[in-house]
């Protein structure tokens, strides 16, 4: 279930690097319709864009979104009757071409930009510095072979095939509760792996960890791991009448 | 070769960066701003041809440069680092603010069509822009110009050397203010 949904999100990462903004999937549209950028036949762009949007999963971006709002309103501002006489009829594309227009040069400039930073960068200078390396990531207590070896953990623990039904299936706390309590008399120490007991389904994961919680809470044991992520240790808590 | 175009060729060569004439003409309080022009002069014409560097005026200044024709076997002994390229949404943003400067974070945005804070955080912290005064509007907003490094990566000797927007092939005219009547 989580298959294709994955797949859209790729998709969209990748396509969305093609086109700088939606100003810039407009040009393309204009360009590719080889239609008059100030005579612009609205409907038709309009109806591109959205199917464009849709099919690149670009409509999961907000600036897209707005774009695609704001030529479906332009459309339907071109519907409307104009009356007869009324010279002071405002098209409702000027806003959009005047931005559209400002764009293209913008665009324009860019590869003159990009032409004199390629003749410039055939030119060395005396002591050239590279230019300082991308902003550090934020701090992580954890590297990544850590987490990756956590992850694996968790995941190795969860039985296959892991379905997205919702099925009641009741967590067995009390059962588990027994269970522990019994190791908890022969062993003053041991591990999750000897809580959750061989072979364990998700059903029993849960119930164990719920009960561990429990049990930590009435102060029957405690539970710590030496780092993160590390493998849990569940020790006997030493009792606690004398005081 | 005078001793003055000896002075500034050591002051070039150590220099890593454009030398403005200003910093040029500190070299030798007697010269005057007249003979250092007079001298760089003759240094460019000295290194014109016979010479693997030439003489440069770049982002208001003066730098030896390489020659170009050198580019490809230097680039491929690695004796230098070629720059990064700067992304196609940098080059939009820069050209925004080289034409508009000063100008404020919202109208790039606004011309660009998306979000361009992250954008011109890079480009502040490669030097390429800087907050240059506080716009008047509504919360002051930070106002970003160009910066010498801007003209040195692209080397343009000023601002002037980039195309005059009527240049450009889309004839576009400024949004004029319109005056409506009151």
């Amino acid at each position: 279930m989580t298959g294709p949904i994955m797949r859209d999100q790729s998709a969209f990462v990748v396509e969305l690097e093609k086109f700088s903004g939606p100003l810039d999937l407009l040009l393309h549209l204009i360009r590719e319709d080889e239609v008059d950028i100030t005579d612009l036949p609205i409907a038709k762009i309009a109806d591109q864009f959205l199917s464009v949007i849709n099919e690149l999963g670009l409509n999961q971006a907000a600036d897209y979104l707005e774009m695609a709002a704001r030529l479906l309103r332009i459309k339907a501002q071109m519907l409307l009757p104009r009356r007869l006489g009324e010279d002071e009829w405002e098209d409702p594309r000027a806003e959009l071409v005047r931005r559209l227009l400002e764009y293209q040069q913008i665009r324009e400039l860019v590869d003159w930009l990009g032409h004199a930073a390629d003749a410039r960068a055939e030119r060395y200078g005396r002591g050239y510095e590279a230019p300082p390396p991308d902003a550090p990531p934020a701090p992580l207590q954890i590297d990544l072979n850590d987490l990756l070896a956590a992850a694996e953990r968790v995941i190795a623990l969860i039985p296959e095939p892991m379905l997205h039904r919702v099925v009641p299936r009741p967590l067995d706390v009390e059962g588990a509760t027994a269970r522990i309590t019994t190791l908890l008399a022969e062993r003053e120490i041991f591990g999750w792996q000897d809580a959750v007991g061989p072979q364990a389904t998700l059903v029993d994961v849960l119930s164990t960890f719920i009960a561990l919680l429990e049990l930590a809470k009435r102060s029957a044991l405690t539970l710590s791991q030496s780092e993160p992520f590390g493998p849990m240790v569940i020790t006997r808590a030493i009792p606690r009448e004398a005081a | 070769m005078q001793s003055l175009a000896k002075l500034l060729e050591a002051a070039l060569f150590a220099a890593s960066r454009p030398l403005t004439l200003e910093e040029l003409a500190s070299l030798d309080p007697t010269a005057g701003e007249h003979a250092v022009r007079a001298a760089l002069a003759a240094l460019r014409l000295v290194y014109a041809d016979d010479h693997g560097v030439e003489l440069v005026e770049i982002a208001e200044g003066w730098q030896f440069l390489t020659r170009r024709e050198y580019a490809e076997t230097i680039a491929r002994a690695q004796f230098a680092l070629r720059p990064r390229r700067l992304s196609p949404a940098a080059l939009e943003t820069l050209a925004i603010i080289a034409y508009r400067q000063p100008v404020g974070r919202l109208e790039v945005d606004e011309i660009r069509g998306v979000d361009s804070g992250a954008v011109m955080d890079k480009l502040v912290e490669r030097g390429l822009i800087e907050v240059v005064t506080r716009g008047e509007g509504l919360g002051r907003p930070l106002l970003y110009g160009t910066t010498p490094p801007f003209l040195e990566i692209l080397g343009l000797k000023d601002l002037e050397d980039l195309p005059r927007l009527e240049e450009l092939s889309v004839a576009l005219r400024r949004p004029t203010p319109v005056d409506e009547p009151e």
